[in-house]
């Protein structure tokens, strides 16, 4: 009696009541398909948001003004139009900027863009016209800072920004809706009726949570103060930090310059903030971390409940065979045998309950869930096969046990 | 599960099924050692007020090659002794000995070993497997006793022979009559070459002709020196029987030998088996 013979009863007992027997595993394939999809979507969307949270910059900090109690949208939003509210704090102004740049004491900087923005700038090309929904006003810098690439052309160069040429750099977005399928370096747009030159066109980073990164135009910083926003305070100024792990010493560096200019001493709240990207993602992916955690445990949960189906329906196959039983055991059926019989129906149904869970998991992640593109997570897989495999013998092992203890003459006599 | 023990238990190479003549090949207790030894046997079911005394004290030996036929009124204890016989129940006092060997002390897998190789039992609701093909059943115990696939079958084939049912092989018990069903659990008992073939009632669920077949079968096999113990209800199945025990309130009360241990069964020839055979 070998174990190749005891699966091949395990097998006759599982096929002589297949309906019964497929009902089981879709219990366990629901918990194991629900198990690795939900844990891909939590994984899926945190993935999502790193990459946003990325796409915004490597190494960068953002520093914007603060006026009082003020609770506005990260600095990336900026105070845009160059109109922002004049309250007695200061805003950031170009020499905060280049004392940034120019002191000797930030060695974790490489490269300072004092940043303004105006947004809804009418476009024209001869005949289209887009609303550019942000014009950005800033040095070369400010590209690789914020990880925008170009796909044609080339960036504005410094000798641009002294010049105050009016040069600008547009996003896919601006670039379809003004000149559909022509080449649009080299040709002039019109900005709110000041004449640009298009240099470049940036590569497509896809749209970030509602708003379209790439309709947006990039110029150098005093052709944009000049036509759009006037030569009031700064937007913004991005930072880039020499590396990743610089980007908290860097932010030393630069609350000490800022807090020297604007005379913030002691207790006094400062005027500006700086928004930290890396200290943001470890934020962000904590909480996501928690979001994974919490749609692993509800799935967890109905693996469990196919658990149970399985302790039933074995409880329920142990006794409608009891005679059976008996009468293996009459002929001389060892115990082994028996229990092994049965653990390995229970074995069987967890395992390819399971397999076909991960079957589905894996069909179903090509789908884009509640606006998440799932990503599989291969230790789930692993995980959820191993606990369905270990579920179906844990609970597999009480029914089986109780049929391999019984007496030959108690179970034949069993009703 | 044990494969080293195929062939050797089972008899030489003659094969079990033919070697019948040869039952106690391979056991170590020869010739002067009973089959069955059973001593001060009783059996109490139940406690307090519901208690069953349902053998108060058997003392019975079965020589080797006997054949034993075991009669009593309904609720006299012959199931019971039985049970306790074919290993499938403890009795409350007493010594069981099996060729020699204390049942009472072996372990589990011991036991199980024991019902598979030595004892064949027939139970009188016949006890087939439903959805397994007679051959399937008959294969059963050889599987549990770790008898290689292919020999498997051919033991098997050639104990369905040996009840005339070679052309019934592929059929589920549903598919067969009572008396054949019978059979083929006859064919199951016999197939592992037991030592002690025990039968309860086997013939109480069949018509006089299924009762013939089933009972020139074991003429045939008590003639080959096979050791039988049956238990009936029917004088004309007792006195097939080289020896008949009445039970009468679990305790033995009659003891009478009907034909000499190593003789023939009194009535074999009555019936030749061959034409028990031919009618189905
Ligand atoms: N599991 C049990 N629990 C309680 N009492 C039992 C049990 N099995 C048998 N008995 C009792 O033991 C006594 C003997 O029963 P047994 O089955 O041995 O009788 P029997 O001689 O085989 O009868 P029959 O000819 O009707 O088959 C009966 O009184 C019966 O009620
Ligand atoms: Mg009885």
């Amino acid at each position: 009696m070998n174990a190749l013979e005891i699966t091949r009863f395990a097998v006759r007992g599982l096929t002589a009541n297949k309906m019964r027997s497929v009902l089981t595993m879709l219990g366990i394939l629901i918990g194991v398909a629900a198990v690795i999809l939900l844990v891909a979507v939590g994984q899926g969307s945190s993935d999502a948001i790193k990459q946003r949270i990325q796409s915004l910059g490597a190494n960068t900090l953002t520093v914007s003004a603060s006026f009082s109690g003020g609770f506005g949208g990260p600095g990336m939003r900026g105070g845009g139009g160059g109109g922002g509210p004049r309250t007695q704090a200061r805003g950031l102004t170009l020499e905060d900027a280049r004392a940034i740049a120019d002191s000797g004491n930030a060695p974790s900087i490489k490269s300072v863009s004092p940043v303004v923005t105006s947004s809804s700038a009418t476009t024209t090309y001869e005949g289209a016209s887009h609303a550019i929904s942000q014009v950005v006003g800033t040095y070369p810098s400010y590209f690789e800072a914020t990880n925008r690439p170009v796909a044609s052309g080339s960036y504005f160069t410094n000798q641009d920004v002294t010049g105050v040429r009016k040069v600008v750099v547009i996003g896919k977005t601006v670039a379809d809706e003004l000149f559909g399928r022509l080449d649009p370096v080299g040709r002039n747009v019109n900005i709110q009726g000041v004449s640009f030159t298009v240099v470049g066109v940036l590569k497509e980073s896809g749209s970030t949570g509602g708003q379209d990164a790439d309709d947006v135009a990039v110029a150098p910083l005093p052709a944009v103060q000049q036509s759009l926003t006037g030569y009031g305070s700064l937007g913004s100024i991005v930072v880039q930090a020499t590396g990743a792990e610089k980007t908290d010493a860097a932010e030393a560096e630069i609350t000490a310059i800022l807090d020297q200019r604007h005379d913030i001493t002691g207790n006094a709240t400062a005027d500006y903030r700086i928004l930290n990207q890396a200290s943001l993602q470890e934020t962000v992916t904590e909480a996501t971390g928690t979001f994974t955690v919490l749609l692993a445990a509800v799935a967890a949960i109905s693996l469990l409940v196919g658990g149970i189906g399985i302790t039933n329906i074995m409880l329920v196959t142990v006794t409608e065979r009891t005679r059976e039983i008996g009468i293996r055991k009459a002929i001389g059926a060892p115990r082994g045998a028996i229990l092994g019989q049965f653990l390995i129906e229970a074995t069987l149904l967890s395992l390819v309950g399971g397999l076909l869970g991960v079957g589905v998991a894996v069909a179903g992640s090509r789908f884009t869930i509640a606006g998440v593109q799932p990503v599989i997570v291969p230790q789930s897989i692993v995980l959820a096969l191993g606990v369905s495999v270990a579920i179906g013998l844990f609970f597999g092992s009480y029914p089986a046990n109780r049929a391999a203890k019984l007496r030959p003459i108690e179970a034949l006599r069993f009703e | 599960m044990n494969r080293r023990a195929d062939g050797t238990s089972h008899g030489p190479a003659a094969g079990p099924v033919y070697g019948l003549a040869d039952a106690s090949a391979g056991d170590a207790a020869n010739g002067a050692e009973p089959v069955l030894l059973i001593r001060d046997v009783t059996k109490v079911y139940g406690e307090g007020e519901a208690t069953v005394r349902a053998l108060r004290g058997v003392s019975l030996t079965v020589e080797r090659g006997d054949y034993v036929a075991i009669m009593g009124a309904s609720g006299s204890g012959k199931s019971t002794l039985m049970n306790i016989i074919g290993c499938l129940d403890v009795p409350t006092t007493g010594t069981y000995l099996l060729g020699g060997v204390d049942v009472g002390v072996l372990d589990e897998v011991r036991l199980a070993r024991v019902r598979n190789r030595r004892i064949g039992f027939v139970f009188q609701s016949f006890n087939l497997i439903p959805r397994m093909s007679a051959l399937a059943n008959v294969e059963l115990p050889l599987a549990y006793g770790g008898v290689r696939a292919a020999e498997r079958r051919l033991r098997a084939l050639a104990a369905l022979g040996l009840v005339g049912l070679s052309d019934r092989v592929g059929h589920q018990p549903n598919e067969l009559s009572g008396g054949q069903q019978q059979r083929v659990a006859v064919a199951r008992a016999l197939v592992t070459s037991p030592t002690l073939l025990l039968a309860d009632e086997p013939t109480g669920a069949l018509d006089s002709t299924s009762t013939g077949d089933v009972l020139a079968i074991f003429d045939r096999l008590s003639l080959s020196g096979r050791t039988i113990v049956v238990i009936t209800h029917e004088h004309d199945v007792a006195a097939h029987a080289k020896r008949v025990i009445r039970l009468m309130d679990g305790r033995i009360v009659e003891d009478r030998r009907q034909a000499p241990v190593d003789g023939p069964p009194p009535l074999a020839g009555h019936r030749p088996p061959t034409e028990a055979m031919s009618e189905r």
